[in-house]
């Protein structure tokens, strides 16, 4: 099949940007989309043009690093799929797709449809956490977790951190991922400590970061391709506001900022 | 060279705790005095950064991706292993042990893989308190389950994100460091070269991915954990941005390099689709649990699967291991599959895959159950394939997948190189010639977590550092090596793109020095990847310039590195005239078609030291001796 493609360049943080018009004959069905950038690239450096850049590294999915919008949705808007997991034999011949880098205010565009996610690190940074140097640590099994427990956290940890959620929301918004952090370590035995200090901190820095408010429209839930629930932005603001009531201020460290 | 393992000597379940008496301390108030430099942030750095802040080093640490933690340990799957014994099935350190000098084709040195063992119980209690939130039985305590055929259950796993969810923990704990101000991270940033001064790493030159610009930064130590080289094969279950090219640059500045030819190719990969590939994906090896391999009896059969009476079919594995079935090692698994592909009996459009069927499975223990164990990963074939292993059986080819070859280090983990640091897959030690499942994740955060943070301070201790500024020779020399390396490749101005390139590579390697070599072929390869990489330096295609963000010019500089690479992991498997493990030699084998080692000439570590562009690679070796785990030859029938 045969794609068309307008694609976001931007050679740098500098320059303005705009969108690039490309046809992509002889596109497979079982291609990855990013093979089929791949194959664009290959053919644009023959002609001598510049490739398009687009971060990408595991490609199955587990590593965060893809993801752009096409069409205006997150990795392409397919149920619980990374845009290196989605194959072309989702798009027919002829389409003409619209591929733009993720548009945050916290994460500006590095080139092309490379942004830089460095406020996620940040966030992680100032409280995202559980304080237990190495070897320091009790047996293994000495303190149970209830398998419901366990189940909650872990789904909760299955964010791998793209950024999809903040490009998805309108706002602009990074609850889903900080919530996801929260709501994992929260659902821990290990993670009650520090659980306050962890909220107000990881929230703190959020906002610092020039991350926008959450409305609860939802739209990250739905672009998530980890699917993550929007309950852990409901867990988030309760930890946080308990937080707030309850920590004493001189206790908390603030982030790097 | 002298290459002296520093291996204790003694009762082996004594060694590590009587060797980490005998080493030096760095007082608490002197250790921030100490720069180290740690380059990646997998399992292996990550742990290693994290920890020698904790302890109170000034650390600066680098990865290629644009955050800590994204390094490839994420993909890992299946799980890690531990000598917990907490299923009271028999498990013991000694028996971890003994599996993995047995699993590594008795090709790797005793006295680390019992510490590995030892330490690998600390490692699931480190991660446990950190909130890895590993799977748990219903009384609240920690799952295990058994793992690429080992006959206890010790694998811990955290659904089939294990990698994923160690390396958050590690990337936490780092992530503490960097807001303690302890750690200072760099990401996309790439190690280019390895400073020495007088006899020793005292630095690294990088460039940063976003800019080109090229930086000196000075350590007291240099600690890589870069990870594997399984790209060398272009297609390979390795992220796209894996490579070889920080332990290649130590390795041209002295470092040197342990049998490179061992290269792991894992029997469960999703086949390849077309010339477009750009990488292959791993099916959890827990699949042959369940499912049974099979290819039809006739060559060239192309009917679909449903229409190949059960008569017609060849359960090979079933049937030339009777007793371990469809579970035998990777090595053998893989071999297998590659004999029936060569004999015509391969499935799918290529030829190249064989059936992994679970209709037994799905009558035995209904969908529900099947669902339980394999869900996710039957969404993700289905996912890439389109077929839905429900209907149709699953097809898989064996693809390249860990490298238990990399830099050569002694007991402390220290390279030839005084100062120079390896961890994880880019380091040789543990796994011998083949690694069992779930020992990587295990040897990453034991290096880590467990063994740097001793090691380093016992060099840090007993040597004096003189501090040096940017204009020492050694550093302008390096500075300028890279800038050489850079102009050649934006100057070439040739016709075809790295990539081209780099697939070309792959398949010789992977035709050549892939599951199955013999003499003729790899002298064959030799000179094949010696003419690819002379065309490639004049007529290789990088546009743009080095001061932007350039994809093809990083490609452009770990592909060229491949190369010679892939020269050096053909004469080792040349000079090794036996099978072992992994690496099988055609002319090497038993009469049933098994690997021959050959312990009276070739029981040691071929250790290759880098002689300048123009002169072949020398070898060194380590004898090994084996006190404890008596050479056998493996035998699965
Ligand atoms: C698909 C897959 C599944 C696996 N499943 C399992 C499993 O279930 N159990 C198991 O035990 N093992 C498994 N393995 C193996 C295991 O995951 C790896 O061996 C291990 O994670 C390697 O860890 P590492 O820290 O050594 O390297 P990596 O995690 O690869 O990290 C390398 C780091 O080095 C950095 N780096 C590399 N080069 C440079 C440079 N030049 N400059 C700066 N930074 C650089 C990278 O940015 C990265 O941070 C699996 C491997 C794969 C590919
Ligand atoms: S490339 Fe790793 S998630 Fe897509």
């Amino acid at each position: 099949m045969k794609l068309i493609l307008h694609v976001w360049r931007q050679k740098n943080a500098q320059d303005r940007g705009r969108m690039v018009r490309y046809e992509v004959p002889g596109v497979n069905e079982h291609m990855s989309f990013l093979e089929m950038l791949d194959v664009l690239n290959q053919g644009l450096i023959e002609k001598g043009e510049d490739p398009i850049a687009f971060d990408h590294d595991c490609r199955e999915g587990i590593c965060g690093m893809c993801g752009f919008m096409i069409d205006g949705k997150a990795h392409g808007g397919f149920k619980g799929t990374t845009v290196c997991q989605l194959h072309m034999r989702h798009f027919k011949d002829g389409d003409e797709l619209y591929l733009e880098p993720w548009r945050a205010a916290a994460f500006p565009v590095v080139k092309d449809l490379v942004v830089d996610r460095s406020a996620f690190d940040r966030i992680i940074a100032a409280g995202g956490f559980i304080s237990v140097p190495t070897g320091s640590a009790p047996d293994g099994n000495a303190i149970p977790v209830r398998k419901q427990d366990a189940d909650l956290a872990m789904d909760a940890a299955a964010c791998i951190g793209c950024g999809a959620c903040v490009a998805a929301c309108p706002n602009a918004a990074a609850a889903l991922f900080v919530g996801a952090k929260i709501s994992h370590l929260a659902h821990l035995p290990q993670g009650q400590a520090e659980r306050n200090r962890r909220a107000l901190s990881m929230v703190r820095q959020m906002n610092r970061e020039g991350f926008a408010n959450c409305t609860n429209i939802g739209e990250c839930e739905a672009a998530c391709p980890k699917q993550i629930k929007l309950e852990v932005i409901a867990q988030s603001n309760a930890d946080y506001i308990r937080a707030a009531f309850r920590e004493r201020p001189e206790t908390v460290v603030s982030g790097v900022g | 060279m002298e290459m002296v393992s520093n291996a204790p000597t003694g009762p082996i379940e004594k060694s590590w705790e009587t060797h980490k008496f005998g080493l030096k301390l760095v007082s608490p108030a002197n250790k921030r005095k100490h720069n180290i430099i740690v380059v990646g942030t997998g399992l292996a750095g990550g742990s290693a950064a994290a920890s020698l802040g904790e302890l109170g080093y000034n650390v600066d640490c680098f990865c290629f991706q644009d955050s800590p933690r994204r390094a490839h340990s994420i993909a890992a799957q299946g799980g890690i292993n531990a000598a917990k014994n907490y299923h009271n099935d028999g498990d013991s350190v000694y028996r971890l042990f003994y599996d993995t000098v047995k699993g590594g084709d008795f090709r790797s040195r005793e006295a680390n893989v019992y510490r590995l063992a030892q330490v690998s119980v600390n490692i699931i209690d480190q991660c446990v308190a950190q909130g890895v939130p590993f799977a748990r039985e219903y009384g609240g305590l920690l799952d295990n389950r058994s793992f690429g055929g080992a006959q206890v259950s010790r694998t811990f796993y955290a659904r089939g994100q294990t990698g994923q969810q160690l390396l958050l923990g590690a990337y936490q704990a780092l992530e503490r460091q960097v807001g303690l101000g302890t750690v200072k991270m760099y990401p996309r940033t790439e190690m280019l070269d390895l400073i020495v001064i007088d006899g020793r790493a005292r630095g690294i030159v990088t460039r940063s991915l976003c800019d080109g610009k090229l930086s000196v930064h000075f350590g007291d130590a240099v600690v890589l954990a870069t990870g594997g080289y399984g790209n060398v094969f272009y297609l390979s279950t390795n992220a796209k941005g894996s490579n070889a090219t920080a332990i290649w640059r130590a390795y041209k500045r002295g470092a040197l390099f342990a049998n490179p030819c061992y290269t792991q190719i894992h029997p469960t990969c999703i086949p390849h689709s077309g010339d477009y590939q750009s990488k292959l994906t791993l099916m959890s090896e827990s699949l042959r649990n369940d499912g049974r391999i099979w290819v039809p009896k006739k060559a060239g059969d192309k009917r679909p699967p449903a229409s190949i009476p059960e008569h017609e079919r060849d359960y090979y594995l079933e049937r030339r291991y009777p007793s371990f079935g469809n579970l035998v090692p990777r090595d053998i698994a893989s071999r297998a599959a590659k004999a029936v592909c060569d004999e015509g009996r391969g499935v799918g459009e290529t030829g190249l895959g064989v059936y992994l069927d679970f209709s037994d499975a799905l009558k035995r223990l209904g969908r529900h159950k099947l669902d339980e164990r394999y869900g996710n990963l039957f969404e993700m074939y289905e996912r890439i394939t389109g077929e839905n292993p429900y209907e149709v059986p699953m097809r898989i080819f064996p693809a390249t997948h860990y490298t238990m070859g990399g830099l050569w280090v002694d007991y402390n983990l220290m390279s030839t190189v005084p100062g120079l640091f390896v961890l994880g897959e880019a380091n040789f030690s543990d796994h011998g010639a083949n690694r069992l499942g779930a020992s990587a994740l295990m040897q990453g955060l034991a290096d880590g977590y467990f063994i740097i943070p001793y090691t380093i301070g016992n060099y840090l201790a007993s040597t004096k550092h003189e501090k040096y500024s940017e204009d020492v020779p050694a550093a302008k020399e390096a500075v300028a090596n890279v800038n050489i390396i850079t102009k050649k490749l934006l100057n070439a101005n040739g016709k075809r793109t790295v990539d081209s390139y780099h697939r070309e590579l792959g398949k010789i390697l992977w035709e050549y020095c892939g599951m199955s070599r013999n003499a003729a072929g790899l002298k064959k390869a030799a000179g094949m990847i010696a003419e690819l990489r002379e065309d490639f330096w004049r007529n290789v295609r990088v546009l743009g310039s080095n001061e932007e963000f350039n994809q093809s010019l990083e490609k452009a500089g770990r592909v060229a590195d491949f190369f010679e690479l892939g020269e050096l992991m053909c004469a080792d498997a040349l000079h090794r005239n036996e099978s072992c493990g992994a690496h099988f030699r055609e002319e090497y084998q038993t009469p049933e078609g098994e690997a021959l080692r050959d312990d009276a000439n070739y029981s040691y570590v071929a250790a290759w030291e880098s002689q300048g562009a123009r002169r072949p690679a020398s070898l060194n070796k380590e004898p090994l001796v084996f006190h404890y785990v008596k050479p056998s030859q493996r035998s699965y029938k």
